[in-house]
Formats: structure tokens, sequence, C-alpha cells
């Protein structure tokens, strides 16, 4: 679905990202590791054509670049890891902002909204001010937005999800990691999602990919990819493991 | 979050702009009966003969007292609208044409061309060169004040500063080598005034008006897109780039109309739509509708204080704009900065 071949970013003279080749098929959760300043935020802002880049990023067989912008807002939707929006919208006008790519009768936008803020877990934030609540909260609403945006898709749409999870309580963690994993089994989504705790990943065992100074050191299940060994090789901290009825975690 | 809903503000400020249409014509230095001030206007639609003004008076309120109103109404709203647009396209509510010196730079090119260039061109080539100044000192203003995380607001005001320092040298420069005839129109200039309205003005005006307010209303969804975010506004499908420049010649052209028509009426841009946004939300669906109408309050009521206060002399209806806004700004300024201490920046 999504083929990556040759990809390069640099900035400045610095090469900051470079990958040979990399295919993210449908309906796939895959989660995107690695230390700071390995490159993870410069492959999704190169998906979603914000920094300049050299290579082919193929999605459904067609060049990013030449993807009609509203037709690909509709297929590629970008959860923020921050947000700059001081204007005093509503939680609700925030989430319904994701409806400006997309053609529904003012019904159907209604219960589509409804229903991305539900996933999302703010609905009872809807009447709020949005610059009012937390960085947690915000994001939520930002996520609820962009699952507003995906649902006209007519292929199956990819959502890039800058650290989800890192302004969210811990309970939060887990609500939008098991939200994650239902919108790519269930509704098909390809997933790609900035992560940084390496036991969530065991635990919804989804695709890793690890990146280290811009490029790609392992591609595949979490068990596999994230020994000791590795761990210390990437992040330069060698933590223990213990298995528990048929998982593994690390401390 | 309390607000009103769009549609009774709306008729609220259409009866208040009724209230000021009857004010305005039938109030001024000159005392006339107030019904046949307004059956004049009757008179001059239907060609009938019911006022009972004397020829002098109908003059008076025909060809003073009605395009003066109108063009007060028309760059009142011209000014409320590119100013949220700016506020919008900049994502800070301090952006007004008047405080980042747009109109200091539209001036300039006004008075340059009405100093320069002869008389009898001064009616399509002022517009114009107001126009230009005006779209390339917005284009300067944004390029400094731009950054990854909006627009810098210190950069912003600063810019601003020097645009209008510069503008204001310019214009005395060029005042210095005029002669006495043309000097007191540009003093004019410098301080906003509608004392100069004709058919022509209010003509140039209302074609204006209508083509911005239109397009500004389709563009509605790209900018509260924008407000999220430039990158999230990409995100959503909308073509940025092209965007930005539309909305910047657009806001331009408005600023160099209202420029035109009255010389620099600071503070409108700024104050109606923080009004229009406190009482009825930021979504510019209804934000530029709205500010359309309070614009056209706004600056008809101040001209007609501006005629009326001190008569038979008048002040600038600038000065007096400039009285209320300043304040307002100040508080506005107050309030960022405990947003900025509030976030640690």
């Amino acid at each position: 679905m999504l083929e990556i071949r040759d990809l390069l970013v640099e900035a400045g003279g610095r090469r900051l990202l470079q990958l040979d080749n990399l295919t993210l098929p449908a309906g796939q959760f895959v989660a995107l590791l690695g230390p700071n300043g390995a490159g993870k935020s410069s492959l999704l802002k190169a998906i979603s054509g914000e920094v300049g880049c050299r290579g082919e990023l193929l999605f459904h067989g067609q060049s990013l670049r030449h993807w009609n912008p509203q037709e690909r807002a509709r297929h590629v939707a970008v959860l923020p890891q921050a947000s700059s929006l001081t204007f005093p919208f509503s939680a609700r006008e925030v989430v319904e902002m994701g409806l400006m790519p997309l053609s529904l009768s003012r019904q159907a936008g209604a219960d589509v909204v409804r229903a991305a803020m539900i996933d999302a877990d703010c609905l009872h934030l809807a009447a709020r001010s949005f610059p009012g609540l937390s960085g947690g909260e915000k994001q939520r609403v930002h996520l609820a937005r962009v699952l507003v945006q995906l649902v006209q898709a007519e292929k199956t749409p990819l959502l890039l999800l800058d650290e989800p999870v890192s302004a969210q309580d811990l309970g939060q963690q887990h609500n939008i990691l098991r939200l994650a994993v239902r919108l790519a089994q269930q509704r098909g989504i390809t997933v790609l999602a900035v992560l940084h705790d390496l036991n969530q990943v065991l635990r919804y065992g989804m695709r890793c990919l690890v990146l280290a100074e811009g490029e790609l050191v392992a591609d595949g299940e979490p068990e596999a990819v994230l020994t000791p060994h590795r761990i210390e090789e990437v992040w330069g901290y060698r933590p223990e493991r213990y298995t528990t009825e048929e998982r593994f975690a690390l401390l | 979050m309390n607000r009103l809903p769009a549609i009774p503000a709306a008729a609220v400020l259409i009866s208040l702009l009724m209230v000021g249409v009857v004010l305005s014509l039938t109030q001024g230095a000159v005392s006339m009966p107030a019904s046949g001030s307004l059956t004049a206007i009757w008179d001059a639609v239907f060609s009938s003969d019911r006022s009972g003004l004397l020829s002098h008076e109908k003059v008076i309120v025909l060809e003073l007292r009605l395009p003066r109103l109108l063009l007060a109404m028309l760059v009142g709203a011209i000014l409320a609208q590119c100013g949220a647009v700016m506020q919008g396209l900049f994502r800070n509510p301090l952006a007004d044409p008047g405080i980042i010196g747009v109109s200091s730079g539209a001036a300039v090119g006004a008075v340059l061309a009405i100093v320069v260039l002869p008389v009898a061109w001064q009616i399509w080539a002022v517009p114009t060169a107001a126009f230009v100044a005006g779209l390339l000192t917005t284009l300067l203003v944004y390029s400094l004040a731009r950054s990854s995380a909006g627009t810098s607001v210190v950069m912003l005001l600063l810019a601003g500063v020097a645009v209008a320092a510069f503008a204001g040298a310019g214009i005395g420069f060029l005042s210095y080598f005029t002669d006495d005839t043309r000097l007191r129109e540009l003093s004019v200039w410098q301080m906003g005034s509608l004392n100069g309205a004709n058919h022509q003005l209010v003509l140039l005006a209302l074609v204006g008006f209508v083509v911005l307010a239109i397009w500004f209303q389709r563009r509605a969804g790209p900018l509260n897109a924008f407000l999220l975010g430039e990158s999230e506004a990409r995100h959503l499908g909308v073509p940025v780039e092209r965007m930005k420049l539309e909305l910047i010649v657009l806001a331009a052209l408005g600023v160099g109309i209202a420029v035109a028509c009255s010389g620099i009426i600071g503070f409108v841009g700024l104050v109606v739509p923080h009004l229009v946004r406190l009482s009825c939300g930021p979504d510019h669906r209804r934000l530029l509708p709205l500010s359309a109408l309070t614009g056209a309050v706004l600056l008809m009521l101040s001209d007609l204080a501006a005629r009326t206060l001190v008569s038979p002399a008048e002040l600038p209806v600038g000065l007096l704009t400039a009285l209320l806004g300043a304040p307002f700004f100040l508080i506005l300024l107050l309030q960022q900065r405990k947003q900025w201490s509030l976030s640690g920046a």
C-alpha cells in the first residue's frame, strides 16, 4: 500500500534519514522506534509531505506528490505531537474541521464527529474551549479530528501518529493503543505510530521499525527485534528481559 | 462556553445599522427637518418631490451625507474583514492593518500618487498605488514575522513600528515638497477621514467590498484550518502556499481600497473581529459576515460622532477610532502577556 524506495531526507547538508526499501501493507499497526534524533519525525514528515525529500513514496501505486490534495487528505491523516491553536474554538469545532476534505450531509457529519469523539474518549470535552484543555486532552481531540478525516476513504487509508501516547496518562495510553489496534484490524487502516515504551510494543505485538542515526536497523516482530543486545546497541541501555505466560517484559 | 447564536447577533447588528443610517442622514452641522432628510432619499430613488427641502438642503443629504454614510459603512466592513483575515493568516489576534503597518504603507503609495501624478489620473492611480504599496508592505511584514510556530508578535509589532515610522517620514518628506492646497489633503491621509466621500469612491468601495466579502467567505473553511497550524491545514487538504498568497493579496487589496477612500483609519480591524470572537466564537464562517456588519456599524457611528461632536468643525474619524482602539489594544496585549507567562515563553 505504501512503498518507500531510496528515500533520502537532508537538512542543511546533514543526512537525517536514508531508507532503501520499506513497504507498509494495508491493515498493519506499525511502531516506529528509535532514540531521539534517529529520524522518526523525518520519516513521518517525508510521508506527509512536510519536508522535501528524494526518492519515491508510492501510495496505492501513485506517487504521494501527485495525489490531489483533497483526495490525499481523505487517505492520509497526521496526528500532531502538540497543538499551537490559541483561538477559542470548542473541542467539537476542532473535531469538525476533520470534515473539511469530506462531502457528508450535516447529519452524517455530526454522527461521524460524535462517533470519533467517543472513540478518542473526548466527547465529554465537546463544549469546552480547546485552548483551555490539558496537553493530553488536546491530543485526544486532535485524534478524533484525524479519525473523522479518514471516514470517506475509498482505498486503505494511512494514519500517522506522532507520539500519540507521550502526553497521556496510563489508562489513556492503553485506550489509544487498543483503538489503534482496532482501527488496523477492523477497518484495515494502516497505522504508523512513533512510540517510546518498548513494553507497550511487546504488549500489543505490532510490527516494529527501529531507526538509529537515520537508518533502519531492524524491522520485524517485537520479540525478535527487541532483544537486550539490540536495545543496548540502539539506546545505550541494557534491559533485563523476563518471560511470563508466553509474554516478554523488559526492565 | 457562552456564545451568542449568529442569527440573533446579526439581527441586532442590522437594527443598529438602521438606527445609525437614520441618525447619520438626519444629524449634521446644518439642521434640517429629520423627516424631510429621509424623504429626500425616497425622492431621489423614485424621482418624486415630497421632502419639502430646499435644493441646497437636498444636496447636503444626497451629495454629502449619503455618500459619506455609505462610504463609512463600506470602509468599516472592509477593514473589519481584512483584520479578521489577517489575524487568521498570521494566526495572531493582534494583527491589524493599522498596527502592522500595512495601512501606513498603503498611505505612502496613495500620497505618492497624489503628489507625483497629474490630478486627472488620481481616480484610479490613488487606489492602485495604495494597493501595490499595501501589498508590498504586507509581504515584507509577513516574511519578517513568520516562524515555524506561527508568527512572532514581537516581530510583527516591531515591523509595524518600523514601517509606520518610515511611512510617516515618507509622507512628511512628500508634504515638504508639495504645494499648500495638497498639503491639507495629505494630513487627512495620515489621520483618516471620510469627508472626501463622493460617488466614485462609494462605487469603488462597494465593488471592493462585494468581491472581498464573497471571496473571503469561500475561504472561511481554510482560514479555520489555518488556525490549527500550517502543517495541519496542509494535511486537511488546504493548498497552503497558494491560499496564503491569495489571502495576502486580497487583504492588501481591501486595505488599499480603504486607504484610498479614507486614509489611515486604525484599530477597526483589530477591535471588531475581537469583539465578534468574544461573543460569537472564532469560526470564520460566522466571524467574517458578523465582522463586516459590526465594522460597518462602528465606523458609521464613529463618523457620526466625528462630525457632530464639535460641529460645525469636524474631527478626523481616524482620531476617534484610535482613541477607542488604543486602550483596547493595550488590554489585548496584557492578556497575551499573561498567556506567555503561563506558557513559560
